[in-house]
């Protein structure tokens, strides 16, 4: 049997193809998660056979960013400078309970979420994850990407809408922010 | 190598207050006298500032002043440490700083300003060293609340559409 030598198909596939096979990843490693993902490259996890093994340092060459670990307030425009000089098309994976929610880190300083500033796709639950489970999300976003992709990007148009939680921010009355030493109650409720 | 009990209490009699507790030696000191003591300390040979640390003493028993300075001094010929402590009160916590006498202080002095909001008088370079400029509040501060008053949220997001 002869096989012709072209193939019909649609560009968005061929792009799709090409993107979720190959999607680099930005790591932004904070805390402990880093070492998990470091472990998922090496060759007992081998993220290479996702073709995510081309970690890169520089968000340029990147299209996927790996926030693993907490990040805090400090870090916030950092991240999202990083995140808005990497070229489009690009995803974002957040790692771990202190990247999706602050994690055991509810103090002052620690973001509790990154999606609240950034636009993430698929997040990786515990603390830290294996390493399996950093390679099922890579699989979860390439099945995403093959599901939702365009060759020009144009699904990213429509989530023009903040994606995150609502918004933790509240101001506190000078009366409400009084905690007495050993007043676990105080110290530990939710200001509702 | 001169015994430094007897040194301070030569030098300054009742300004400098002696405790020991489980072999720490404390001496508390007025802010004011503070340098003095201090080149006393250095000149008898602690030549380490070890640590600078703050305290805010809200709600503490029996506490008479609201924060306390902590100096750790060490002598690295003979290892002896001592604890030199001074209390200072709002709405004008101010410490002179001890940067002309050990250089180390810089950043430990920032430290200490950036969570009490201890002023150093004499600090060359007193800005925020941990936490963002534009920061406003204390956040070691007793009577700040432990999850912020939403500093931590109070920046804009970044929607997929716009990046």
């Amino acid at each position: 049997m002869k096989f012709p030598d072209f193939i019909v198909t649609q560009l968005d596939w061929v792009a799709n193809q090409a993107r979720a096979n190959s999607l680099w990843p930005m790591p932004f490693a904070t805390a402990c998660c880093g070492i998990e993902l470091m472990a998922t490259a090496s060759s007992r996890y081998d993220i290479a056979r996702f073709g995510s093994e081309a970690m890169r340092f520089s968000p340029r060459q990147c299209d996927l960013m790996l926030v693993a670990g907490r990040v805090v307030m400090k870090m916030v425009p950092v991240l999202q400078r990083i995140w808005l000089q990497m070229p489009e098309p690009k995803w974002c994976i957040s790692m771990g309970a202190c990247a999706s929610s602050g994690g055991v880190f509810d103090t002052y300083a620690v973001v509790q979420g990154i999606d609240r500033f950034l636009p993430v796709d698929v997040y990786i639950p515990g603390c830290p994850p294996r390493p399996e489970q950093l390679i099922r999300s890579v699989l979860d976003l390439q099945e995403k990407v093959k599901a939702t992709g365009t060759v020009n990007a144009r699904e990213f148009a429509a989530r023009a809408e903040y994606e995150g939680p609502t918004s933790l921010v509240k101001q506190l009355a000078p009366d409400e922010t009084m905690v007495l030493p050993g007043d676990y109650n105080t110290a530990t409720r939710l200001r509702d | 190598m001169p015994d430094v009990q007897q040194l301070l209490a030569e030098r300054f009699g009742d300004a400098v207050t002696r405790t020991v507790f489980r072999d720490n030696v404390r001496y508390v000191v007025a802010p004011g006298r503070l340098i003095e003591v201090m080149t006393v300390l250095k000149g008898a040979g602690f030549d380490y500032l070890a640590d600078v640390a703050g305290i805010d003493y809200l709600h503490y028993p029996d506490a008479t002043d609201r924060y306390g300075v902590v100096y750790a001094l060490a002598n690295t010929e003979t290892a002896e440490r001592v604890y030199v402590k001074v209390f200072v009160n709002d709405p004008d916590p101010t410490v002179p700083s001890v940067y002309p006498l050990w250089k180390g202080a810089d950043w430990m002095e920032r430290e200490v300003y950036d969570m009490y909001g201890v002023v150093f008088e004499g600090h060359p370079d007193l800005r925020r060293i941990l936490m963002p400029e534009g920061f406003a509040s204390y956040p070691l501060r007793k009577d700040y609340p432990l999850r912020g008053r939403g500093e931590r949220h109070n920046f804009a997001p970044v929607t997929r559409a716009e990046s």
